[in-house]
């Protein structure tokens, strides 16, 4: 099993859903966060114009079973692209054990 | 008419003044609290920005192209009478100008108050993915020149007000204005992303907040003692108070019948459709509000609240999308409150209900062409929406480049 985390533009974040829900990776969940990154976004604040690198994006904890790593991934990449510096980034690492609370399963039966 | 008399009367239109104004209030909160939190700024960008121009319009066009003196051909008000600017006539400061009721002065602001609510009913049907520059230029026209001309007709003694067209505060002139310019807008304008479905579903975009929303309908109610109150022209102790029962009746029985009708559809205590329903009410009232019985009132509020089920349910069902129910509020809701005018109460009767819904058709006809032509001029040329990718991150960032709650955070929708 592995965890996926990704980061990705907000404006992209139904398009990615969607396309998640067509490869059948139906479970996850996001929350927003501020970020730190290369990109400046330039403000202007009751006359002061200012810029600032920190950055509003959606963050994507998507855990699934070994087999669908490479089309979750496929996916993410396809969809949460636009080719402008920003785009996010995507962070697999291993996930040692799951469960499901309410039936009691362990590991890929749990994801299902 | 004595002095005193003539002080009270001025006193209490000038207190009614400052209860529409507060209305300019209660809409910017309900528009913000039933629509997402990433396009706050720019929602109260829109009515700040209505309320300025609006008064500034009024004053410089609006007000002598309502009160004409004199018509064109009978229908288009006589512009070059006296166009542009203000000037007290002699007697404008004295009881002679308006049999006692008011000065010029307070006349105007009144008015003028008036005058902008039809570009914020516009303002909460297009929220949340109109071009603010393309709306800016389409409030000055239609505030400046295409709500007076049709408000000219009736209030100003055009050809309606010969015919007996009777609309008390303006469920027509002033809520349908507003209504028939949002039903056109919201159509050349398109859905929200999200609100219709590839499978031909609605998608549920909730308001982020409520209790906003609640305050906002709350003030609105409060402002309509004014905005109807303030429609006695005088402080006529019998008038007066007998309009605010009327009002306050109908908004109750509104709010209590959308969500009665609401429970019974849809199973389920709904907040938002109570607070529609409660404007529904105040709406339906308003053409009639010192013709109406209590009874009367209680009955015209209870339709208006079914209206209001119905009438957010068949918007959605046209594929229209309007965030805070201002189609089902303001224009279907001006056309009952102006029809019941010949249902019910004093004027009640065939020929009455014949001049009324007369007079639903022509400002209907009237505000659906010029409102057409107004946006769909705009799209055409400078466009009207804004790019997919500044509707999903917010129109708040993209358009003034900050957060309306910058040190708050939860997921933005």
């Amino acid at each position: 099993m592995k965890k996926i985390e990704a980061i990705i533009r907000k404006s992209k974040f139904v398009e990615v859903k969607d396309a998640l829900h067509e490869i059948e990776v139906n479970f996850f969940s996001y929350w927003d966060v501020t970020g730190v990154g290369n990109e400046k976004e330039g403000h202007v604040y009751r006359g002061v114009s200012y810029s600032t690198s920190d950055i509003q994006r959606r963050f994507l904890s998507i855990v699934v079973s070994d087999a669908f790593l490479d089309r979750t991934i496929d996916v993410l990449l396809k969809t949460a692209f636009t080719g402008q510096v920003g785009d996010g980034k995507i962070f697999v690492s291993d996930i040692i054990e799951t469960y499901r609370i309410r039936t009691k399963e362990t590991g890929s039966e749990s994801l299902k | 008419m004595e002095e005193t008399i003539f002080t009270v009367n001025n006193v209490w239109m000038m207190i009614c003044t400052a209860l529409v104004f507060l209305m300019h209030l209660g809409f910017s909160l309900l528009e913000i609290g039933l629509t997402r939190q990433k396009n706050t700024i720019n929602i109260l960008f829109k009515n700040v920005f209505i309320i300025s121009i609006g008064l500034i319009l009024y004053a410089l066009v609006g007000f002598n192209l309502m009160y004409p003196g004199s018509f064109i051909a009978g229908v288009i008000p006589d512009y070059f009478f006296d166009l542009f600017g203000l000037a007290s006539p002699e007697n404008g400061l004295t009881a002679e100008y308006a049999d006692g009721g008011y000065t010029y002065w307070t006349d105007f602001l009144f008015q003028g108050m008036f005058a902008a609510t039809a570009a914020t009913i516009v303002s909460g049907a297009v929220a949340e993915r109109v071009k603010l520059g393309a709306f800016m230029i389409f409030t000055i026209i239609y505030v400046g020149i295409v709500y007076p001309i049709a408000g000219s007709w009736k209030w100003g003694a055009g050809w309606l007000d010969e015919l007996g067209f009777y609309d008390f505060a303006g469920s027509t002139l002033v809520h349908s204005v507003g209504g028939w310019a949002a039903l056109v807008a919201v159509y050349l304008l398109g859905a929200r992303i999200g609100k219709f479905k590839k499978d031909g579903s609605i998608g549920v975009i909730p308001g982020h907040n409520l209790p906003f929303a609640t305050a906002g309908v709350l003030i609105l109610w409060l402002g309509w003692f004014g905005f109807n109150g303030g429609s006695v022209l005088s402080a006529d102790p019998g008038a007066t108070s007998k309009v605010l029962v009327t009002t306050c009746m109908a908004a109750a029985a509104g709010g209590l019948s959308a969500f009665l009708v609401s429970l019974f559809k849809y199973k389920q205590y709904d907040l938002s459709m109570f607070l529609n329903g409660i404007l529904g009410g105040l709406v339906g009232i308003t053409a009639g509000a010192d013709v109406m019985s209590v009874t009367d009132s209680i009955v015209i509020g209870f339709i208006a609240g079914a209206l209001i089920v119905l009438g957010v349910a068949l918007v959605d069902k046209m594929k229209l999308d309007d965030p805070v129910g201002a189609i089902a509020v303001h224009l279907i809701n001006g056309i009952w409150g102006t029809l019941a005018v010949g249902i019910f109460g004093d004027l009640a009767g065939w020929s009455q209900f014949g001049v009324q819904l007369l007079g639903v058709v022509a400002i209907g006809a009237f505000c659906l062409t010029t409102s057409f032509a107004i946006i769909y001029t705009l799209k055409k040329t400078v466009g009207i929406r804004v790019s997919k990718e500044e509707e999903q991150e917010g129109l708040d960032i993209h358009e003034h480049g900050m957060d309306a709650y910058p040190d708050f955070r939860l997921n933005q929708h």
